[in-house]
């Protein structure tokens, strides 16, 4: 894992006594709030419905059994025992003292952690596939690359004042778990005719009051190219993109209203000028900074014997490892979802006690190494399949064991507005109740695969129009309403959602989305066809005619 | 119809803690100590004491909502306002329901 160096740990430690500093000349009143709010901001902290908000970085969604301690130290030590990983990868912690938050950064700081441009109109944390670095579908792991990402636009200049906020995804699989095209700019690791290693690029894509599927803008761009061609990118967008309207300044907007070949134009122009510079990134620089996201040393030889003994043995367990268990590039290993979506649950969350244990779990069976996914999961990358049994053991134990992953009570729901100052809508108790509906073991596996996302409002926290059933939350008079969006997916298919028809009142909603997966159910040609896979071939219709009636 | 009353609310600097205006200017942490205002007077004279509370760095965020008297106290007309006013819906050992919860219990 990427190690800050001498550069990363005085930066690091410079914002934290400049942000001290400030929090305490706003405490005594040298500062006033306009000044300070964008200062806060840079440095993570929003003030919510309840309290302030902290929310740290957790680079490409890897880190630390240590990191995760800390975590688990912070949310009981300044928060109330808990915190939220959320879909940008990140952790939020929910009720924390301004007069704290510094005492809180020099913590962070010990393990390597910062709340550093989590918000403004900077480039924020670059968010990977989850599996990076362990899916057996890999051609390369995107972490160097993010890392690389994150060096150049740390603190950038130029880009420290965009006309909104820019997102990087990145995936080296050719099945996209990262969901880059609905980024800014998406990256996907290709290998050349020639077998060289490069990106395929995205540009464009967003969620929110706007949502738009990126444009391939390349097709091919060579390893050494990645932060030429990004900056060509991001000069191209400073230079066109609109500062007048907020809703209309991403990058999104810019290429959906030039075209894609008009910008294309562009952005190559820029390029040209750029790529032989100081920009072109040198191989063994690359290689280097592979080297701290090598794989550790795991054993080609383990077997699974003890494992098929478990499965057959253990119903339960095989049960969880079939949905939470996922390939591994070496054999005899795993990667293992840890499912932070009990039945019922708050998604995303997980208390002081439960990080802790899955730290200790890392770091017994997964090499110190932990990942976020942006689907509020966490991820063990690497775990012997022979281990499985107790992993899962251990996991029951601090209730984390929820065999759902992928299955429709894996649900992503922002916080909404139980927390969210910004919200129209409540997010997590909707959640909770399509869990409980849906909670019945049997009843999730036969419906299969399928993904709901849950905003509280149109910025798409919640990512609703990817979600193959998505569910915005909305405010009509004075009452919360929810539209419903079929179709939506975050894949290599990517597409937006399409709004079904008039919204549903919070205490019918659920029974909305029980109306889409029982139509579903009957419609599907077979037991494999999936919801999304349907909802294709089948198109609007019998969804609308169930809801709504024929009328 | 129910009246329509006022409050003025703000989060407290120092730690973010949701606050009502009271009475003499003073800012408490529940809905039930909030100054009820009735007037258009009372309003602008809560609003101009807020004001200069934010001024001396004691609040940030103040906002003039609505409320309606139900019983002894008041009600928020917006989910927002009542979300604040108690916490999480989903959670009531978070916010100040759970102040309320433990004060009970203890009584
Ligand atoms: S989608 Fe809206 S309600 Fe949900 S977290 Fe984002 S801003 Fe808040």
């Amino acid at each position: 894992m990427y190690r800050y160096d001498e550069f990363d740990q005085e930066f690091v430690d410079q914002r934290i006594a400049q942000f001290s500093d400030q929090v305490r000349r706003r405490l005594k009143g040298e500062l006033n709030e306009d000044q300070f709010k964008p200062l806060r901001l840079m440095n993570g902290v929003y003030l919510q419905l309840h309290a302030y908000m902290l929310r740290v970085c957790v680079p490409y969604g890897t880190l630390n059994s240590r990191q995760m301690r800390k975590l688990a130290h912070i949310a009981r030590t300044y928060d109330r025992g808990y915190g939220h990983f959320t879909t940008r990868q990140n952790i939020q912690f929910n009720w924390p003292k301004l007069s704290d938050v510094p005492a809180i950064l020099k913590e962070l700081a010990e393990v390597e952690m910062h709340a550093i441009q989590t918000s403004g109109n900077c480039i924020r944390n670059t968010t990977a596939d989850h599996l990076a670095g362990a899916a057996d579908d890999e051609i390369a792991d995107p972490r160097p690359y993010a890392e690389i990402i994150r060096q150049w636009s740390s603190l950038h200049p130029e880009f420290t004042f965009l006309p909104r906020k820019f997102k990087f995804a990145i995936t080296g699989a050719p099945h996209d778990r990262a969901a880059i095209q609905v980024h800014d700019i998406g990256m996907q690791i290709v290998r050349s005719e020639a077998g060289d290693l490069g990106f395929k690029v995205y540009v464009g894509g967003g969620q929110g009051r706007t949502p738009l599927v990126a444009k391939l803008v390349r097709d091919f761009l060579p390893e050494e190219d990645l932060i030429a061609y990004s900056e060509a990118i991001l000069r191209v967008y400073n230079r066109y993109g609109r500062r007048d309207n907020k809703y209309k300044a991403r990058i999104k907007i810019l290429v959906h209203e030039t075209g894609i070949d008009e910008l294309r134009g562009d952005i190559e122009a820029e390029f040209e000028k750029i790529r032989h510079g100081v920009l072109q990134l040198p191989a063994d620089e690359v290689r280097r900074i592979e080297t701290y996201f090598a794989l550790p040393p795991l054993d080609p030889a383990a077997t699974s014997a003890r494992f098929d003994a478990k499965s057959a043995g253990n119903p339960a367990f095989a049960a969880w490892a079939e949905r939470n268990v996922h390939p591994h590039k070496v054999t005899g290993h795993a990667s293992v979802t840890i499912s932070l979506k009990p039945i019922g649950g708050v998604p995303g969350d997980a208390s002081a006690e439960q990080m802790e244990a899955v730290a200790d779990i890392a770091e017994t069976f997964s090499f110190d190494e932990l990942r976020v996914s942006h689907e509020q999961n966490l991820i063990l990358p690497h775990v012997r399949l022979d281990d499985l049994d107790k992993v899962h053991d251990a996991l029951v134990a601090a209730d984390l064991a929820e065999g759902n992953a992928g299955l429709i009570t894996d649900i992503i729901a922002c916080p909404g507005l139980d927390y969210c100052a910004l919200a129209n809508a409540r997010s997590i108790p909707i959640a909770q109740e399509i869990s409980e509906r849906f909670g019945n073991a049997e009843r999730q596996r036969a419906i299969g695969d399928l993904k709901i996302k849950i905003s509280g409002c149109i910025n798409a926290c919640g990512h609703h129009h990817v979600g193959h059933i998505g569910i915005l939350g909305v405010e009509k008079k004075g009452e919360e309403l929810y539209q419903l969006t079929l179709g939506g997916s975050a894949d290599e298919t990517t597409s937006i959602g399409a709004i079904i028809g008039r919204g549903f009142a919070g205490d019918r909603i659920v029974d909305a989305v029980e109306t889409v997966v029982e139509t579903y159910l009957k419609l599907r040609a077979n037991d494999n066809e999936t919801f999304l896979a349907a909802y294709r071939r089948v198109g609007d219709a019998p969804f609308k005619e169930a809801l709504y009636g024929t009328a | 119809m129910k009246t329509i009353c006022k409050l003025v609310t703000a989060n407290r600097l120092a730690d973010g803690e949701v606050v009502w205006l009271g009475a003499h200017g003073a800012w408490v942490e529940t809905i039930d100590g909030a100054l009820v205002l009735e007037d258009a007077a009372a309003v602008e004279a809560a609003e101009a004491a807020a004001a200069r509370a934010v001024a001396a760095n004691e609040v940030v965020d103040v906002g003039t909502i609505d409320v309606t008297r139900q019983g002894s106290g008041v009600v928020p007309v917006r989910l927002r306002e009542r979300i604040r006013a108690a916490g999480p819906t989903f959670r009531t050992d978070l916010g100040k329901q759970a102040q309320a919860s433990r004060a009970s219990n203890a009584a």
